[in-house]
């Protein structure tokens, strides 16, 4: 639709749709390791989360829109990641939370896949080993803009 | 230097079996005879003088250099005399197997399975020997000295090395 | 609870079922780590249970090998992440134990009070994360609050809130800062205070005692099969505490008591951990009556000294006692055949990495810096091994290092406190409601990190 008045039309409608969705934010923690700590106190009311729209933990990726994955990923484990990230309906967007997720860190070893957008798309990196609460929130808002400024209906 | 009760034990009963007894960093150990091991470790539980009665840990060493090649560690506590003994056999790399100690304690059964997934020891008469922290397309035992660090299998995603 | 209701109704009309096989994890929700359990229900009933582990294998063991003796201390944070100061210690202390290291008594007395606050961290977040499991989520939102609280201690002392990399061979980063005292006494009241209000709260509620009463019993008899240790074996009332049956550090000269349980179920281990709360919690104002004014770090001898007093001492040469004579002194920075230098470039001058001023500012502190960490440079303990164990949050932390007399480490191996209790969980779940499994797991606290390692 690219004529001028449905270009206006679409655009407005997008717009609403990015603010819906980027304040509505359910999350599926994938939680493994030590950064499930600071997400726990992200989560909670010393840092509130819910600030941001963010507050709801789904934990059925049918339900999900966010795949928090938290911790290191192991070769053991990356199946699982990736049937959960089948899983998920779209839209759906992806925060790789911490070090090892966003690179694999400082186990460069057999064991540990090796940042985890070698296996699913990545939209957030937080760094960070663990990242601080005051990180997350800037990540999480970092997504925020990303859903607000994408196309919404595609 | 003075052994312990549990040395001077172990020294008059199994003597034969045992190839090195003694104290190290304030630990007291034993090199004993794969053979033994089972012998060895219920006399340590029921001798009413030692009452080794927790298994803490098995675990292992890898001496590529060195003839027999593996060292199985058993760590041995006793609550009622508080004190700990080490137990190391040695073991060849063509014949890695020892006996189990499910028999004893039942919590050798997990700490086997690790030991067997990080370094190819098998247990005789252990039930359900597979690898337990990694998986079972895993080739290899990764904690024996000629496996490379970053030697990677991955299930999923791109096969790297 | 043992379904007796169900019992009696199987045998007054006899009802078949299939049995069905459910898979839990490894990314479940109330599975805070990733473990996979499969469950066989009859009913609703457990008969039969596999747990898997291994998902958060990350070679801590094979990780540890590749550096000098103070690379791992990164990696044993994240071992226990919830209780990282503690396997911090364990690790530095096996390595004291191979280098004949007697720490200064006043590190003695930091390394007590970071472990026990640590320890109050640990057994704040297993209750917090059970209690939710069960629909407490207040009594969650409160002691993360008071995690809040120690965090902000540990923050103050180590820079970091969770993987600290606080110890050092030989001693411990940094002391305590200004007013330090002061703060942890207030955080801690005002801990007990949440405490206080999370005893309240769950302690007497009748949803959460029937919930926790009679399920997961463990009795004393499993528990040495498996070589349980800690909170879950204290709460079946074996007397074992690292602290008081083999005390190291000062815990031998403060004064705490041991909380055992009667039962061995999952209201015991609840109360346990609260009560060990209170425990750690007097140990560390008992440390802080106690504590000795004083250096934190000792030199290679195991004599207590600053990095000041050392650099001066090596400007004059007097260097004598702090010489490791089994090493030759090979200097190569230019300048070296300056009359001192031969003497001031020991390799193995000390122990401790130089603090950061000195190895910014000048020659001795940055040639000290430059061979602790290069290859083939660095601490060289004697060969041999040794195995040493602290009593971590879950139980016995053990470490058993390997020393080929070179610069790296030949093996590390951790002895985790909850892999035995895990190879024990089908003990625990089989012969109850499919429910029951969630306080159960809850309560055995189960730390992927040093599970997997």
């Amino acid at each position: 639709m690219n004529t001028p008045a449905g270009g206006f039309f679409t655009s407005r409608l997008d717009k609403m749709i990015g603010w819906a969705r980027k304040y509505s934010i359910f999350q599926y923690p994938f939680v493994t390791a030590c950064c499930g700590m600071e997400y726990m106190a992200t989560a909670c009311s010393h840092y509130d989360i819910d600030r941001f729209g963010a507050g709801l933990p789904r934990f059925s990726p049918r339900q999900a829109d966010v795949l928090f994955v938290v911790g290191t990923i192991s070769h053991k484990l990356a199946p699982a990641l990736k049937m959960i990230y089948d899983q998920m309906c779209e839209p759906k967007w992806v925060v790789a939370f911490g070090v090892c997720t966003c690179t694999g860190g400082f186990y460069d070893n057999y064991a540990t896949v090796m940042g985890i957008d070698t296996i699913i798309p990545v939209d957030v990196y937080i760094p960070g080993c663990p990242p601080r609460p005051e990180t997350v929130l800037d990540g999480l808002m970092k997504l925020q803009k990303k859903i607000q400024n994408q196309p919404q209906m595609t | 230097m003075e052994l312990g009760v549990t040395l001077r034990k172990l020294k008059e009963k199994f003597g034969d079996w045992l190839f090195d007894v003694g104290q190290a960093f304030g630990d007291d150990f034993f090199v004993a005879h794969k053979d033994k091991v089972v012998e060895i470790s219920r006399f340590l539980r029921d001798d009413p003088d030692l009452r080794y009665n927790f298994l803490i840990d098995i675990t292992a060493v890898d001496y590529p250099q060195r003839r027999p090649r593996f060292e199985v560690v058993y760590h041995f506590f006793s609550l009622p005399f508080k004190q700990r003994v080490r137990m190391k056999v040695p073991v060849e790399e063509n014949h890695a197997e020892v006996p189990t100690l499910i028999s004893l304690w039942e919590g050798a059964n997990w700490f086997e399975r690790e030991v067997w997934d990080m370094f190819g020891i098998r247990f005789s008469g252990h039930p359900d020997l597979r690898r337990i922290l990694l998986y079972e397309s895993f080739e290899g035992h990764p904690l024996r000295k000629d496996y490379p660090v970053n030697k990677r299998q991955p299930l999923v995603g791109p096969k790297i090395s | 609870m043992r379904n007796e209701l169900m019992d009696n109704v199987e045998t007054s009309t006899p009802v078949s079922t299939n049995r069905m096989r459910l898979s839990i994890g490894p990314s479940h929700p109330a599975t805070h780590g990733t473990v996979k359990i499969d469950v066989e229900l009859d009913g609703e009933t457990m008969v039969d249970a596999q747990v898997e582990i291994g998902y958060l294998h990350r070679a801590f063991e094979k990780s540890c090998e590749q550096g000098n003796y103070m690379h791992p201390i990164p990696y044993t944070d994240r071992l226990n992440y919830v209780s990282p100061l503690i396997c911090n210690f364990g690790y530095a202390q096996a390595v004291e134990k191979l280098l004949a290291i007697e720490i200064t008594e006043r590190c003695k007395y930091i390394r007590v009070i970071m472990s026990e606050l640590s320890r109050v961290t640990d057994h704040l977040t297993c209750i917090g994360a059970s209690a939710m499991e069960l629909g407490a989520f207040t009594v969650f939102l409160y002691l993360m609050k008071a995690r809040e609280y120690i965090y902000e201690l540990i923050e103050d002392v180590t820079g970091a809130r969770l993987t600290v990399s606080y110890v050092r061979i030989g001693g411990v980063k940094a002391d305590f800062p200004w007013e330090f005292e002061k703060k942890t006494r207030l955080a801690l009241r005002k801990t007990r205070e949440v405490l206080d209000e999370v005893d309240r709260l769950l302690t007497k509620n009748r949803i959460f005692y029937d919930r926790m009463r009679g399920v997961g019993v463990c009795t004393p008899e499993i528990a040495i099969q498996y070589g349980i240790t800690g909170p879950f074996l204290r709460s079946c009332g074996v007397n074992y505490d690292v602290r008081k049956v083999t005390p190291y550090l000062v815990y031998d000269c403060l004064d705490f008591e041991v909380p055992l349980g009667i039962q061995g179920d999952n209201y015991d281990r609840y109360l346990c951990r609260l009560r060990e709360m209170e425990q750690s919690m007097r140990i560390v104002e008992q440390a802080f009556d106690r504590m000795p004014k004083g250096e934190i770090n000792v030199d290679f001898e195991g004599r207590p000294m600053s990095a000041a007093e050392m650099r001066d001492l090596s400007k004059f040469g007097a260097t004598e006692g702090l010489l490791r004579r089994s090493v030759n002194a090979e200097p190569t920075l230019a300048g070296s055949e300056r009359v001192f230098s031969g003497l001031v470039n020991i390799p193995e001058r000390k122990v401790m990495l130089p603090p950061k001023e000195e190895t910014y500012s000048n020659i001795e502190g940055l040639m000290n810096h430059f061979k602790m960490v290069m290859t083939g440079h660095g601490l060289r303990p004697p060969k041999g091994e040794t195995y040493t164990a602290v009593e971590g949050a879950n139980g016995e932390l053990g470490f058993f290092v390997v020393s080929d007399g070179t610069d790296r480490p030949y093996r590390v191996r951790c002895r985790p406190p909850c892999f035995p209790t895990m190879a024990a969980l089908p003990h625990f779940l089989i012969g109850y409601s499919m429910a029951d499994l969630i306080p159960t797991f809850g309560s055995v606290n189960m730390i992927g990190g040093e599970l997997d390692r």
